[in-house]
């Protein structure tokens, strides 16, 4: 690719405008190259990462994804935490926690609130990376609607805050450590390897990879 | 490894953007197009070369967030009964509370998330707002660094609302204990919504355009 006055052909008749990559984040353009495996791309000015593929990736996301819808099953409706006090015991779930302030009519909204970010949201992005990346691990073809789900995925990225409930889960646990003894139940070690598996996840998509594999196997 | 040791666009040349080129990049998919097409056809996001228009949202959102944060500050969080003794702890009260029991590296985490993580999100988008509009003499660099930050930490303030769910549903001891949810809760959790949401509307890649460039778009 040359720079400078090349360019100008480049922007009307486009057939090399696939090869082009600009960084989302300061809009410097590159020539797009497949990198080995493992090998990350960052851009150069702002060192935001734009391509970082993975060998064997779709395979591995489908797994992972899958990974978390079963966790979170279990983790939403088994016995989370316990407490027992002076002969007198409670326990709850994840989905007890979503519903904690249920009683109030405004609270009601922060109940739901909070059962999407920490249970629906996590559940729904797994979802609908299975459905974008199942077809293309398979080496098919994209099933319709891969690209309108790939992008509810993305946007519910900052949303999916299962990891910081786990933080405040630590939080809560010191604060009631001096008021009473605690249980911990089977939901308790799924949620917390289901932070683990959806960090993992995470770590392992190469957008840029994905989108460039929906669009050459466009049906 | 990065990107300038492949072909051409190599250290010599520099840094061109798609913008200068004529192209109008995707920012959800990467892919460019020549400037003035609408929508990007690979992956369906509306195309802008510089979303000039999304200061006035990151102001608006910015306003909410920060009014929310008032009664935040002012009204409880947590309404805790212990046998006949109750009392209502705002965000503050309920980090020295923590501290005065000893757990000091959680009341730091607490004050951390909820008083610092979000007045600091408050004055770095006003001030990245402000800078976009008015070009100040601060390094680009450091700017987008400061908005790495701000887009990274705004969601981990949520964990004060998380504690006080875990707790109003564990804490259901009959007449021994009870914790329950104060109002601020909501208000609270109100204010990182929105603020997320101001930070989502802002395009960074206002922060790297030169006076020259910024003045249309
Ligand atoms: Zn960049
Ligand atoms: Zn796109």
């Amino acid at each position: 690719m040359k720079r400078g006055p090349r360019m100008a052909d480049i922007a009307s008749d486009d057939p090399d405008l696939e090869e082009l990559i600009a960084c989302p984040q300061c809009d410097a353009l590159y020539v797009a190259r497949e990198p080995a495996s493992g090998e990350r791309i960052m851009c150069r000015r702002c060192h935001h990462v734009l391509i970082a593929p993975r060998s064997g990736a779709f395979g591995r996301i489908v797994a992972l994804a899958v990974t978390v819808m079963i966790l979170m099953f279990g983790a939403t409706f088994f016995p989370f935490l316990g407490i027992n006090a002076q002969g007198i015991t409670n326990r709850a779930s994840v989905f007890d926690a979503a519903l904690a302030f249920v009683d109030g009519g405004w609270m009601m909204g922060l109940s739901v609130a909070v059962a999407a970010l920490i249970v629906l949201i996590p559940a729904a992005r797994a979802a609908l990376v299975v459905y974008v990346i199942a077809p293309l691990a398979l080496g098919r073809r994209p099933w319709p609607g891969a690209r309108r789900a790939f992008r509810w995925s993305e946007d519910l990225r900052p949303w999916s805050m299962a990891e910081i409930f786990v933080i405040g889960v630590a939080v809560a646990l010191v604060k009631v450590s001096d008021l009473a003894r605690v249980e911990y139940g089977p939901a308790f070690w799924m949620f917390a390897g289901l932070v683990v598996v959806i960090v993992l996840q995470d770590a392992t998509m190469c957008r840029w990879t994905i989108w460039k594999t929906l669009e050459d196997r466009r049906p | 490894m990065q990107m300038d040791n492949m072909e051409d666009t190599g250290r010599q040349t520099p840094l061109v953007t798609a913008r200068q080129e004529g192209l109008v990049a995707c920012t959800r998919c990467t892919r460019v197009w020549p400037i003035g097409t609408d929508r990007c056809a690979r992956c369906g996001t509306a195309l802008r070369s510089r979303d000039r228009g999304s200061l006035q949202r990151v102001w608006a959102w910015l306003a909410v967030g920060m009014i929310c944060y008032i009664p935040a500050n002012v009204y409880p969080m947590l309404r805790t009964r212990v046998l006949f003794n109750s009392s209502d702890d705002t965000i503050i009260e309920g980090a020295i509370e923590l501290a005065s029991h000893g757990a000091v590296g959680i009341a730091i985490v607490i004050f951390v998330a909820s008083v610092m993580i979000p007045v600091g999100k408050f004055v770095a988008i006003a001030w990245l707002a402000y800078s976009v509009a008015k070009p100040l003499s601060m390094e680009p660099h450091r700017r987008h660094k400061l908005y790495e930050v701000v887009e990274f930490i705004g969601r981990w303030s949520m964990i004060d609302v998380f504690v006080v769910a875990i707790l109003s549903a564990l804490v259901q001891l009959n007449f021994a204990a009870s914790i329950n949810p104060g109002p601020a809760a909501i208000t609270f959790a109100l204010s990182v919504i929105f603020t997320m949401l101001a930070a989502q509307s802002f395009d960074p890649r206002m922060i790297w355009d030169t006076n020259r460039e910024s003045l249309s778009g």
